[in-house]
């Protein structure tokens, strides 16, 4: 069953067409890698399914629905989480309220009763910390949770990042590349995590230059070439594909 | 961290009762004016603070919102409605309750509508106003953010001085007092110093109240997360728009009461009070007291608008403001009270621990 | 509303058109070099004006001026070189602030020297009631000084930017500072120079106007929020644009008498300045795509 139904997309900067007529779908509790050389459209895509840009034309059904056009917090809502490829953690908080920012689809405390600070809230605020905690328990970062989040090294921060995703509790997580300045070890480590996070029945899709994570994990991989899809296989198939080979791995250094 | 909290609240009443006792036993009680025209002030500021510092929006135009409140409640408390005293609106307003009557200062009767109903009608009108401006204007960043806020408070300077009904240039005066309480009146009488000084002073620990609860709460996090990475922000689920507008309308309401509340007290209003220096002023503070520090607003808000109140800059007011601008901005835009003040001055001497937890 | 009276408001709208031209030009030049909007831009035409009255006590009309822009494009690089200078990539809201700060500066040092009065230059040839009649319409010939100044200050500008020597490092500056830089350009002379030239037309500016306006401490707000509407109506950075948008938003505000109480005439521009920030941000003659490319 397909989670993300991506048909006939289209996406063009004045003479430039960043992403053409790209259609894929995800299986629901898999992971699937977007692949391509730089300026292949890949984040393109990734913003267009979060709902940072629009599409000029084409659908993308997440479960049965139509989110193409979406505004980023609708996206978030429906159960779409991501992370970005320059992190973007919020400076001067801590890591744990870098994640509880995550709860906030979960929770409801408004203006009023947050001015009020009515008791529901605080319960509700223990509800979201708890959460959190959790959640970087999950991750083994637990003794990050007070540090100042852009204090932390830069594989932490990758980290908490993810965590700040998984809070959204998505049904969806996007990943645009997860390993981007991590170490070989740092990078095994995310590979590990991300398939914890794909055990959870959490449907992942990323965008990730580093060809052994991308081999090791996805069940499934697109290839793009100057916003055309070229190939989508599983792994094994795609290392066998010659036309990607000659668009891709053959110019790359992978 | 909520206990942290209560007992810097606890410390600001403390402080409040501290400066009336010192007034009664050094004998400046005069100064009470000054420091009860201060407290309204620093509603203003606090809410502004909120805006800049937290949502990170700047605003060149709460002088505005102090002035729609203030004026509003002046128009409707001192606007005669004798001659039409027949009319069917009228005497239903009547029959409500709505209406008062005052004895102007030749003798004549004036029937107005009620303080109350026109600090609810003020309120209302600024909250409608603020939705308004808000929505277009939170829309654009930087200097077009900047110069729009400007504009609208230069629109609202420019039409209270030149509408005759609102006294043009001389303002509104004899704005009648605004009972709270049987017994306890905002007035500038002098038997009701002590009373105006606790009014004043118990609606900002109030504000503080609410605003302190409001930044440590689920949205507090959320105006952080805006201010610090927008787009994040919206990929979390955060309706940064509606955020951003909610918290708007609420400095500019606290901006509104601020201007309601003084204008009773003074017992009129000008349109001095809507002029862009005013809201310059609002900022240059919020920018002294570090932006982001809801006590350090509060503290600059009221040490520096009670200098300027007791007229210690003299002919040079607004310059002082120009200059505290430039030099806070040109030296430590974080601002002069902040945290990190403290714990660098630690670690020069070494003791640098662990840093401190933030407001 | 006979022919006769529509042309002198046009007339008069074309005076002040011309002013908020000027200014918007201001903004323009330090805008296209540093990504600064400059606050106290009317503060430099009301200083202008104001040192031009006070020297023309000791010296003849073409030498007050001369001395005044001079003056004034001193304060204008002395400004950039205390405050703006030595800033390592302070953010937007920083420049906003301290350019207010030094609006405010600027003004409350001329209320202390200047007092509150109005002030004005004599006209320069004839006098208040003095006219040229052109058809129907009787034009005070201080409003062809004004236009004419004006024309030839801005086609000065272009002469300067198109074909001199640090007039093409300016718009090499514009184009991509960090370029500039690598090419040898010393882009914070440049900037300082777009202090400098900004200034020296705001000051010339407001001593052909003031015999016509007057001109006042406080005034240099009322004008950098038109300068700005007019900068903003003609496309940021666009300085062959902000003529026309001036004119434009001149003559607008003339007619706005019209139909509304002179008190309210500011009203109408600010107005229009919201308007066009809430509608089209990138001006009546900009592209959109362009503008997107700013940062703001």
């Amino acid at each position: 069953m397909a989670i993300l139904d991506v048909r006939d997309l289209n996406k063009s900067f004045g003479g430039l067409q960043a992403v053409k007529d790209v259609g894929f779908r995800v299986t629901a509790g898999s992971i699937k890698a977007l692949i391509g050389p730089n300026g292949a459209g890949k984040t393109t895509l990734f913003n267009l399914i979060s709902g940072v840009l629009s599409p000029d034309s084409g659908t993308i059904l997440f479960g049965e629905m139509p989110v193409q056009g979406m505004k980023p917090h609708q996206i978030a809502e429906k159960g779409i989480a991501r992370t970005f490829q320059h992190i973007r953690l919020f400076p001067k908080m801590t890591a744990i309220e870098n994640i509880m920012i995550g709860r906030h689809t979960h929770s409801r405390a408004g203006f009023i009763s947050g001015m009020l600070s009515l008791p529901g809230t605080w319960k509700e605020e223990s509800r979201i910390r708890n959460r959190s905690r959790e959640i970087m328990e999950f991750l083994g970062i637990s003794s990050l949770a007070e540090s100042e989040s852009t204090s932390l090294a830069y594989g932490q921060q990758r980290i908490v990042e993810l965590g700040r995703a998984l809070a959204c509790e998505p049904k969806l997580l996007l990943l645009d590349e997860p390993a981007a300045g991590l170490n070989m070890k740092e990078t095994a480590e995310m590979a590990d995590l991300i398939t914890k996070v794909r055990d959870l029945g959490i449907t992942v899709l990323l965008v990730e230059h580093d060809m052994s994570l991308v081999m090791n994990i996805s069940d499934e991989v697109i290839v793009l070439s100057y916003g055309e899809k070229i190939a989508d296989d599983v792994p094994l198939a795609i290392q066998k594909n010659a036309e990607v080979i000659r668009v891709y791995l053959g110019e790359a250094d992978a | 961290m909520t206990r942290n909290r209560h007992l810097q609240v606890f410390l600001l009443i403390a402080v409040i009762i501290a400066t009336q006792l010192a007034t009664m036993l050094t004998d400046t009680q005069h100064y009470l004016t000054q420091l009860t025209m201060s407290g309204y002030y620093a509603l203003v500021i606090i809410g502004l603070c909120l805006l800049i510092g937290y949502a990170g929006q700047i605003s060149l135009g709460h002088a505005g919102f102090f002035a729609i409140g203030g004026y509003t409640s002046a128009f409707l408390t001192t606007y005669d409605l004798s001659p039409v005293r027949d009319k069917a609106f009228i005497v239903l307003l009547s029959r409500m309750g709505l209406l008062v009557s005052t004895e102007d200062l030749y003798g004549g009767q004036v029937l107005h509508l009620h303080p109350w109903a026109a600090f609810l009608i003020a309120i209302i009108c600024t909250i409608i106003i603020a939705y308004a401006v808000g929505g277009p204007v939170l829309k654009l960043k930087g200097h077009y953010l900047a110069m729009a806020t400007l504009g609208f408070g230069t629109i609202v300077y420019k039409v209270v001085l030149g509408t005759e009904g609102l006294g043009a240039a001389d303002g509104i005066s004899d704005v009648p007092g605004f009972t709270l309480l049987p017994g306890s009146e905002v007035s500038g009488k002098l038997s009701q110093r002590i009373t105006n000084y606790y009014i004043a002073w118990g609606l900002v620990i109030f504000g503080m109240v609410l605003l302190l609860n409001l930044v440590h709460s689920r949205v507090g996090r959320a105006l952080r997360s805006i201010h610090g990475a927008e787009d994040a922000a919206n990929a979390m689920g955060i309706n940064t728009g509606r955020y951003k507008l909610n918290m708007f309308v609420i400095s500019a309401v606290f901006a509104a009461i601020g201007g309601v509340f003084l204008t009773h007290y003074n017992g009129g209003i000008g349109p001095s009070e809507a002029s862009i220096m005013k809201s310059v002023r609002y900022v240059a503070i919020v920018a002294v007291g570090g932006m982001a520090n809801l006590w350090g607003a509060l503290v600059m808000g009221s040490v520096l608008n009670f200098l300027s109140l007791r007229g210690y800059f003299g002919s040079y007011d607004d310059a002082v403001f120009g200059v505290i601008l430039i030099i806070i901005m040109l030296f430590t835009p974080e601002g002069l009270l902040r945290r990190d003040l403290f714990s660098d001055i630690r670690e020069v001497f070494g003791t640098g621990k662990d840093r401190g937890e933030r407001a | 509303m006979n022919i006769e009276l529509f042309l002198q408001y046009l007339v008069a709208g074309v005076t002040y058109g011309t002013i908020y031209a000027i200014v918007a030009i201001g903004f323009n030049i330090i805008y296209n070099t540093t990504g600064i909007i400059n606050f106290a831009q009317g503060e430099f035409v009301m200083l202008g004006g104001m040192t031009a009255v006070t020297l023309h006590a000791f010296l003849p009309l073409p030498a007050a001026i001369l001395s005044a822009v001079i003056i004034t494009m001193i304060v204008g690089a002395m400004i950039e070189i205390t405050f703006i200078r030595w800033l390592a990539s302070p953010s937007v809201l920083r420049m906003i602030i301290i350019t207010i700060g030094i609006s405010i500066l600027l003004r409350e040092i001329a209320l202390h020297v200047w007092g509150a009065g109005v002030k004005a230059l004599p006209y320069f040839t004839g006098t208040a009631v003095s006219s040229i009649s052109i058809g129907d319409v009787h034009i005070s010939p201080q409003v062809l000084w004004v236009v004419g100044v004006s024309s030839v200050m801005v086609i000065c500008l272009n002469l300067f930017f198109s074909y001199t020597q640090p007039g093409r490092k300016m718009r090499a500056c514009s184009t991509n500072r960090t370029a500039a830089r690598l090419c040898g350009i010393n882009t914070k002379n440049m900037v300082t120079l777009s202090f400098v030239l900004s200034a020296g037309i705001g000051a010339l500016a407001g001593c052909v106007v003031s015999p016509i306006t007057y001109i006042q401490y406080d005034g240099g707000t009322a004008l950098a929020i038109k300068g700005f509407t007019v900068a903003i109506l003609g496309g940021l950075g666009n300085s062959m644009a902000a003529v026309a948008a001036g004119l434009i938003l001149g003559i607008l505000e003339s007619f706005s008498i019209w139909v509304m109480p002179t008190a309210f005439k500011d009203v109408i521009s600010i107005s229009i300045l919201l308007l066009i920030l809430f509608v089209r941000p990138s001006g009546l003659f900009g592209s959109k795509e362009a503008a997107q490319l700013k940062e703001f």
